[in-house]
């Protein structure tokens, strides 16, 4: 209830919004998308909107606090590194001979 | 830097050094399992309460590591698990089998990478730190998880990303609604209201997928049943169990006057079918890997069966130690169960139950150690899965919730009914078309059974020690004092 608090609209408010709106887009393309390359990115744009939310979210009335900035630098470098993680496993499946267990990952394979 | 920063910090060393070493790396084993089981045992023999800020900052903006109950528990028994499943690696190395996507040598900068980040993640108390542990461990778990099969871990990082930045969506509402991500500090100044409450149904979910809770366990059976036995040992008693550990942070430090009973009786709903659904899959599998995985499956769902017991609990101390007790158990146990299973399959003619057949001829020493985790995983006595249950299975009696005293006697009969299907398989003559027994002789070789026997006593032992280790997991938190529980305040 609070958050939803009748103060007058800020730039932080703008970035948290943006922010809301990029999650929801990147997991609705989550769940609608298939392919690992897809599903990789749109994780991504989640991971951008969360860090919008953080960094927006964080600005204080006039000042800004730097805990949130300290937080969204931190989580961006993970991001990046689980990116380039994610990037490789995709070039080696997609390299990898064809193996029975492609293309049914959900089933263990012998 | 003290013990605390220690614990975080020699892994990580021994990490970098076998990143250096290469081939070689696999030596430094033989000093890391000691050196770890000696912190981890000063650890516990410390006060409690025992604190570090990192760097010494303070509060609000620092990090800060404590030594309380579950830290100290589940770090020495981290410390055992991890130091006897590095063990066990040395004498059996986890090739990459058909995948062919890592080698051997990858393997020890994973297990070190997981060994720093599960002991960050225990002993912080920063629910921003906590979500860079959970990427240290997942990272180490994604890529563990592609030594057996690269689909499966592929799988298992999407879902678990996903579950990471649920996680954070929920730190950065805290962020903004309360200017401290603290566990301590937050449950001084906890309100309930939506940003709250958004916040922790963001961050519940994340953490459920990482803690493979029924029905977010669809990626665990998959990923630990094709990695190497030493991947999956790691994966199904360490890595699943951060996750626990930081909901109970969230759910009985953080946030116990928000938590409602309906919201902890969802948890333990999903807590008891995951024990039921888990364990009847665990008897619809005819291979053995994945029966051991769908058996985490249903043994992770006791931990979360526990949340309203705890909580309901007039002197909730006992099915604390409960609850935590059937953490490490399952650890133990589990671990023992999944080196047991790589023994016994490489034995084997296939990796199929039937196939079983001879070998407790063959390998007596192995089929004990896995007889011995069942034993401890049915909740059998004396074990320490045995002290676990009986505590939880009192405390649901003393609340008159019969449906979860029912779901803990029905789960323990289904394991039972599964593990004996396995070990009976053991006991069978050998199958006339599986190579001949001469060729399992070498197997039996009883060095390779110590780290699973090992374990396997261990978990029994701990059936033992009950009350010393109700002592150690013991800890102090608002909750401890009754009448927390409020009822839920529509918002």
């Amino acid at each position: 209830m609070e958050l939803l608090a009748p103060e007058p609209v800020s730039a932080g408010h703008i970035y948290a919004v943006t922010g809301a709106i990029l999650t929801a887009l990147g997991f609705y393309a989550f769940i609608v998308r298939r392919h690992a390359l897809r599903q990789l990115l749109a994780v991504n744009v989640v991971g951008a909107g969360v860090f919008l939310i953080l960094g927006g979210l964080g600005r204080g009335p006039d000042a800004i606090d730097p805990m949130p900035q300290a937080l969204v630098i931190t989580g961006i470098v993970v991001a990046v590194a689980l990116t380039a993680f994610g990037a490789a496993m995709i070039v080696r499946l997609a390299e990898a001979p064809r193996s029975p267990d492609q293309g049914k990952a959900g089933k263990p394979d012998a | 830097m003290n013990l605390l920063g220690l614990l975080v910090a020699v892994p990580l060393g021994f990490m970098v050094a076998a990143l250096l070493l290469r081939g070689s790396g696999r030596w430094l084993i033989l000093a890391a399992a000691p050196v770890m089981a000696g912190l981890a045992l000063w650890l516990a023999l410390l006060p409690p309460g025992t604190t570090l800020l990192v760097g010494n900052w303070d509060l609000p903006l620092g990090i800060l590591l404590r030594a309380d109950g579950v830290a100290r528990l589940m770090v020495l028994a981290g410390a055992l698990v991890i130091g006897a499943i590095g063990l066990h690696a040395l004498v059996d190395p986890p090739g990459g089998n058909d995948g062919g996507a890592a080698t051997a040598e990858t393997f020890w900068p994973l297990l070190y990478l997981m060994w720093a980040g599960a002991n960050a993640g225990f002993l912080t108390t920063d629910l921003f730190n906590l979500y860079v542990t959970l990427e240290m461990v997942s990272l180490a778990a994604v890529a563990l998880a592609a030594m057996g099969s690269l689909a499966a871990a592929l799988r298992y990082f999407m879902i678990a990303m996903l579950g990471s930045l649920a996680y954070l969506l929920g730190v950065a509402l805290l962020v903004a609604n309360y200017n401290t991500v603290d566990v301590t500090l937050l449950a001084q100044v906890a309100r309930l209201d939506l940003a709250t409450v958004m916040a922790l149904g963001l961050m519940t979910a994340g953490l459920l997928i990482k803690a493979a809770l029924f029905p977010m366990h669809g990626w665990l059976p998959p990923a630990h049943a094709a990695a190497p036995a030493p991947a999956s040992a790691l994966l199904s008693a360490i890595a699943v169990k951060l996750g626990f550990v930081i909901l109970l942070r969230l759910w009985f430090e953080a946030f116990p006057a928000i938590t409602g009973s309906a919201a902890l009786h969802v948890l333990g709903g999903l807590g008891a079918a995951a024990v039921i659904y888990g364990s009847i899959q665990a008897m619809r599998q005819d291979r053995l890997k994945p029966l051991v995985a769908y058996s985490t499956v249903a043994q992770v769902g006791y931990l979360f069966l526990a949340f309203p017991l705890v909580a309901g609990a007039v002197e909730p101390s006992s099915a604390w130690a409960g609850m935590t007790l059937h953490g490490v158990a399952h650890m133990l146990a589990k671990a023992a169960m999944f080196l047991a299973a790589g023994l016994m399959l490489k034995a084997a003619a296939g990796d199929r139950i039937a196939d079983l057949g001879g070998l407790a001829q063959a390998m007596p020493l192995t089929v004990t150690a896995f007889g011995l985790a069942a034993v401890s995983l049915m909740g059998l006595p004396p074990s320490g899965g045995f002290t676990a249950k009986f505590l939880l299975l009192s405390a649901a009696i003393e609340q008159g919730a019969f449906l979860y005293a029912g779901v803990l006697v029905v789960g323990g009969l289904l394991a039972a009914v599964y593990l004996f299907r396995a070990l009976s398989a053991c006991f069978a003559p050998l199958a006339g078309a599986g190579p001949d027994t001469a060729s399992r002789g070498p197997v039996t070789g009883g060095v390779k059974a110590v780290a699973p026997l090992a374990l396997a006593g261990l978990a029994i032992v701990m059936g033992f020690a009950g009350t010393a280790l109700v002592d150690v997991s013991a800890i102090e938190v608002p909750w401890a004092t009754p009448t927390v529980i409020q009822p839920e305040v529509a918002p």
